[in-house]
């Protein structure tokens, strides 16, 4: 693809309830830090993208409402509702078009404001099954039900993401639930919706990330640390839960081998040393992983309790702590770009993967996985 | 630099968007919905090209990107494909814990139907189980007209 850069990141602490700052304060917060990192000022900035979501902002049009703090009056804004990841891909493509030369991508949500299950309750179709009263939870734990049974996978080897995760978090000062836990502790931990137990399940959380896109004439401009993003794709299922094999992430891995061949990778295995996945829950860092040629298909497990994705195994995956230590969505997959980028410049201090030269950062959309998408990013051009 | 909100309650603002809407259930869903409540029986419609069988039934097939032109009558009975038990009083719930969640493929379908299963111990739940939908007296033309599916013996 067309050469372009992550030249500026910059995030909010992780938090469940960040009760003293509004929207715009957290995201007024972040794009300061991206703009510091990249050593821009607002004026360098051609375009914005602002991701948000109406039901969890609580007002319509919400993309406007952090539109003052992300210094877009006067300049091209446009905005994505879902995750962060998409709204980052569409800044990107603002970019390749030859149109602007830098986009700054923001995205933000708190969690704390509002009722989750009744939000994504409302994903459902209202004719057919919206009033059954699913929601993102039940859902992932049918989707959990259906991978355990097909991959033979049991629910101590699920809780050992949350033991990896929670302890990587202790080494992430951004994280919200830095934890000493054991399985024991994630099999005793409330039962939400079998098989998930509460330690199963990310947190509310409240948060905010800003990144920078530029092309390749403006990389090198301001900085000399930009993150080459070498492969993108995103890909959908069918809407319905039904309609899909739910032990499966088909989108997922359509769109993650349209990303590695944009990169160049054959054997992603032996080829990306970092990951950082959307582990809302904690079968799907291990669904995700298979779906993405990361591991063999079903044995995810395994692996894991070898110690393969700790920090220093051979593919440490989540090494920030990920959504299990803090999950405010829309922000999310951002959060995941963004520490795909702290990771290949060596600025991940007490997490820092050695030598990482090729990451992977993945962001999800829609009801158990509908929607992913997948950025390689890599430290050479 | 003084906090000056030290030992000060934060101002917080309670509120809720409340507008009501109502939907038009489309050509498709309202021939479904009327067959359940008036005969009982669960409607499917199949893509013109791939004949998978859609139930929910869906004026087109997101595989082919053709339309599902015919109607299938199908069988109140299926197997059970994945399913959850709700322990928590999760917000969205419209009645008690447990509560619990089936995907249901019926006999002649090519896709799963959410809905509740009872009647049964949750230790007894299994994948791949037999299932029968259980009608209530009174329907209404909506999802709810199927109380919910229970296993058969």
């Amino acid at each position: 693809m067309e050469n372009a850069a992550i030249i500026g990141i910059g995030m909010t602490k992780i938090e469940a309830n960040k009760v003293r700052e509004t929207f715009a304060d957290m995201v007024w917060e972040a794009v300061n830090k991206a703009l510091n990192d990249a050593q821009m000022t607002i004026n360098d900035i051609d375009n914005i993208i602002t991701t948000s979501n109406d039901f969890w902002d609580g007002r319509t049009i919400s993309c406007m409402a952090v539109g003052d703090a992300s210094g877009a009056r006067n300049k091209n804004v446009s905005c994505v509702e879902g995750d962060g990841t998409f709204g980052a891909f569409y800044g990107l493509t603002r970019v390749l078009s030859g149109s602007y030369g830098t986009t700054l991508v923001t995205a933000h949500s708190k969690g704390s404001e509002s009722i989750s299950s009744l939000i994504t309750n409302a994903a459902f179709d209202p004719i057919y099954d919206r009033s059954l009263g699913m929601d993102m939870i039940t859902a992932c734990a049918m989707q959990a039900t259906a991978y355990m049974y097909r991959t033979g996978t049991t629910s101590k080897q699920i809780a050992q993401v949350s033991v990896k995760n929670h302890g990587n978090a202790k080494n992430n000062p951004m994280s919200q639930l830095p934890m000493d836990i054991t399985v024991e502790d994630v099999l005793n931990s409330e039962m939400i919706s079998d098989p998930l137990h509460k330690l199963d399940c990310s947190p509310v959380s409240d948060g905010c990330c800003a990144i920078i896109i530029a092309n390749k004439d403006r990389a090198l401009k301001y900085n000399d640390k930009p993150v080459w993003i070498k492969g993108v794709s995103f890909c959908s299922d069918s809407y319905f839960l039904g309609d899909r094999d739910l032990s499966k992430a088909a989108s997922l891995t359509k769109a993650t081998n349209a990303a590695y061949k944009m990169a160049g990778i054959n054997n992603p295995k032996d080829e990306i040393q970092v990951a950082e996945l959307y582990d809302a829950f904690t079968y799907q860092e291990l669904m995700w992983l298979e779906a993405m040629g990361l591991c063999d298909d079903g044995k995810g497990s395994e692996l894991l309790e070898n110690k393969y994705f700790d920090i220093g195994g051979k593919l440490p995956v989540n090494p920030s702590g990920g959504l299990l230590s803090g999950h405010p969505v829309i922000a999310a997959g951002l959060i995941r770009i963004a520490e795909i980028v702290k990771q290949l410049r060596g600025e991940a201090g007490k997490y820092q993967v050695h030598g990482a030269k090729l990451g992977v950062a993945q962001g999800v959309n829609g009801l158990a996985g509908q929607s992913h998408c997948v950025w390689v990013l890599g430290k050479e051009k | 630099m003084t906090d000056i909100f030290k030992d000060i309650e934060p101002m917080v603002y309670k509120s809720q968007i409340n507008v009501p809407y109502s939907w038009w259930a489309g050509k498709t869903a309202s021939k479904f919905f009327t067959e359940l409540k008036e005969n009982k029986k669960i409607m499917g419609t199949k893509c013109d090209k791939c004949s998978k069988v859609y139930v929910p039934p869906r004026k087109i097939c997101p595989f082919c990107f053709k339309e599902n032109q015919a109607w299938v009558e199908l069988s109140d009975e299926g197997i059970l494909l994945s399913y959850t038990i709700v322990r928590k009083q999760l917000a969205s719930l419209p009645k008690k814990v447990p509560v619990i969640y089936g995907l249901i493929k019926l006999d002649g379908a090519d896709t799963g139907l959410l809905h509740f299963i009872d009647e049964v111990l949750p230790k007894d739940i299994k994948i791949g189980m037999r299932l029968k939908a259980c009608f209530l007296e009174e329907r209404a033309g909506k999802i709810q007209d199927i109380g919910y599916f229970k296993p058969i013996n």
